[in-house]
């Protein structure tokens, strides 16, 4: 009894290591700072200014609102294009194909995150591909800008996140039961009741635990809204990394890193409750 | 039990330790400066081979704070980023002239560098490089452009580019009339000349294409020709100068923003042989004199001209004139205090509508 225990702490160690010095302990670290300023004298010194600051300086709420607005766009968007996706993966697509449409969507992930945007900014840009063929089959007449915007940057974000979408919706669409969808098109339940009544419902673990990746994937981006978007996209991730690289101030930068976390959790926590489920739930 | 976990732990650490491969320099620089061909020739001389990362001056100073001085050997920050950084973090340690071969650098460059990076009686940097940053101008689309104002200017609407970072603050200061360096000691006089700056770019930004992030994707955009005026380094600007003659580095009535790069030993480097090694051999006139023929970028060596591509050497003539290079604003030591005052204007230009 006591020598299996020795070697289930044994094996249990290496991943006890992990999360102790580089999750636990460096968060610690970073707690302690959010809480300390320097006073005139440059001495430190413990403070609650630093999470007053972000409450009292309006760029800074004012980033997180309107990248937290846009995480839930693209998580929404997200969403009505996976639906689809997966269902025609789970249960349309012949078994055979399945495997194949599953390595597609797979694909473009070997490839770092860099590269798919930068392939997006050559297929986008006023002098790229898509302005090239437009021109050409004179669709157009003067070249247009497609980079440097919002609607741009959700899309680049949507792209990138799709993958995290689709993946547990088809694994939660695999366990639907087709007589269940037969059964309702033989009683003459159209295709939009069948989606509301019958679908949606079964999905419903797949849909939260893809939305909380998603959001927390977009609300978490650094590359795609600075390559991406435009002249007044600053990202909250760009702000806590403007905090701790340009302006040295790492106590002002993790405290922007704890709210950026508890605001998350917090939002996460009002979606669970709005569709009645809980996180349990959801990560079984 | 809990020996056995510690134990385990400890060996862990132990198998982690010893696992050293041979001689090596880990170097902090920019992208360019350790090109691949001096690499190999320092390997063969010396058996050291050299492991370079690429960073800039911000991302330098948080790697090194973020260890307290290790993980590199050597370090290449601007000249005017070592001081104040030096007093609050201690990241650096003092430079070992006796190490260096003082032959080898442009007396006076060795002196305003040594001068510039005192702290504590000693001083912490010997000079790389230097250049300016300055205009980028397609003259072709954009004819007569000779100042930081053109920036503004809605002549060029969504034609303009430029990075987000205090150089664009300190050559708004000059072009609105202020004298930025001058400044330096008074915060509240220079919070004022921030926030003139401030509403100044946040006015023009339908003029503004992007803020660029990244020097090759700023090229790329001048080379298309969808950016006509930005400001940049310049190197790029005589870059594009030999694929297309109309666009060329412009050096702004204001003056030119001058800095130096330099090399800089921090607190822990585990190999200063190397170190010192490394600087010597860069800086021999043939080895410099390549650098400078490749990334287009003058260095403080000593006699390096003679070993400069003539078509580079010609990118000066053109450029720099004697007034010109005379009206150069030397970037003088950063107080940290401004830096924090800046990222915040910074923030709210890239945030606002």
């Amino acid at each position: 009894m006591k020598g299996s225990r020795l070697i289930f702490w044994l094996f249990l160690a290496p991943v006890l290591c992990w999360l102790l010095l580089l999750i636990v302990l460096p968060h610690m670290d970073l707690l302690i700072m959010s809480f300390r300023t320097e006073n005139g004298f440059s001495e430190s010194v413990w403070t609650l200014q630093n999470y007053k600051n972000f409450f009292t300086e309006p760029i800074y709420w004012l980033t997180f609102v309107r990248t937290a607005l846009y995480s839930i766009i693209t998580t929404g968007l997200t969403l009505v294009i996976g639906l689809p996706v997966a269902f025609y993966i789970a249960k349309i697509a012949r078994h055979k194909l399945q495997g194949t449409l599953s390595l597609l969507l797979l694909l473009p992930f070997w490839v770092s995150e860099l590269v798919r945007i930068y392939g997006w900014m050559i297929l986008l840009r006023e002098s790229g591909v898509l302005n090239f063929f437009m021109l050409k089959l004179g669709v157009i007449h003067k070249p247009i800008e497609m980079l440097y915007n919002d609607a741009t940057m959700i899309m680049g974000l949507v792209y990138t996140s799709m993958l995290f979408m689709v993946v547990p919706l088809i694994s939660v669409m695999e366990s639907l039961d087709d007589s269940l969808i037969e059964a309702a098109y033989d009683l003459g339940a159209s295709k939009l009741v069948i989606w509301k009544d019958i679908i949606i419902p079964h999905c419903k673990p797949g849909i939260t635990s893809g939305c909380i990746v998603v959001f927390m994937l977009a609300l978490g981006n650094y590359l795609t809204p600075n390559l991406m978007g435009g002249k007044n996209s600053l990202w909250f991730t760009e702000q806590i990394y403007n905090q701790f690289i340009a302006s040295f101030n790492w106590n002002q930068g993790s405290a922007f890193g704890f709210l950026l976390l508890l605001l998350s959790s917090l939002i996460i926590w009002v979606g669970l409750k709005l569709s009645r489920q809980n996180l349990g739930e959801v990560a079984s | 039990m809990k020996k056995a976990i510690v134990l385990a732990a400890l060996m862990l650490f132990a198998v982690a330790g010893t696992a050293q491969a041979g001689e090596t320099l880990k170097l902090l620089t920019w992208k360019g400066y350790a090109p691949k061909a001096l690499m190999d020739k320092f390997e063969k001389e010396t058996g050291i081979k050299v492991e370079a990362t690429y960073s800039n001056n911000e991302e330098m100073i948080a790697k090194l704070r973020a260890t307290r001085g290790a993980g590199f050997d050597l370090a290449q920050p601007s000249q005017d980023r070592i001081s104040s950084v030096q007093e609050k973090f201690k990241i650096y340690q003092p430079m070992d002239y006796s190490k260096i071969d003082s032959k080898l650098f442009i007396p006076s460059m060795l002196e305003a560098v040594k001068k510039n990076t005192l702290v504590a009686g000693k001083s912490h940097a010997v000079p790389f490089c230097w250049g300016t940053s300055g205009l980028i101008v397609n003259s072709a689309k954009a004819p007569g452009v000779d100042s930081y104002k053109a920036l503004l200017d809605t002549k060029y609407k969504g034609r303009v580019s430029y990075r987000v970072k205090r150089p664009t603050l300190i050559a708004m200061g000059f072009a609105l009339g202020y004298d930025p360096f001058a400044l330096y000691k008074d915060p509240a006089a220079y919070q004022a000349m921030l926030d003139k700056i401030e509403s100044e770019l946040i006015k023009a930004k339908p003029v503004v294409k992007n803020y660029w992030a990244n020097g090759d994707a700023l090229l790329e955009s001048m080379r298309s020709g969808e950016v006509f005026v930005a400001m940049a380094w310049d190197n790029g600007g005589w870059k594009l100068h030999t694929e297309n003659p109309a666009i060329d580095f412009v050096a702004p009535k204001e003056g030119a923003l001058g800095w130096i790069d330099t090399f800089a030993i921090p607190a822990k480097a585990e190999n200063l042989d190397a170190a010192y090694k490394w600087i010597n051999f860069i800086m021999k006139p043939e080895n410099a004199g390549y650098f400078t023929s490749q990334e287009k970028a003058p260095t403080a060596s000593q006699g390096a001209n003679k070993y400069v591509d003539p078509e580079v050497a010609a990118n000066f003539e053109r450029s720099f004139p004697q007034a010109v290079i005379d009206n150069i604003k030397w970037y003088p030591p950063v107080p940290t205090k401004l830096e924090s005052m800046e990222g915040r204007t910074l923030d709210r230009v890239k945030a606002s509508n």
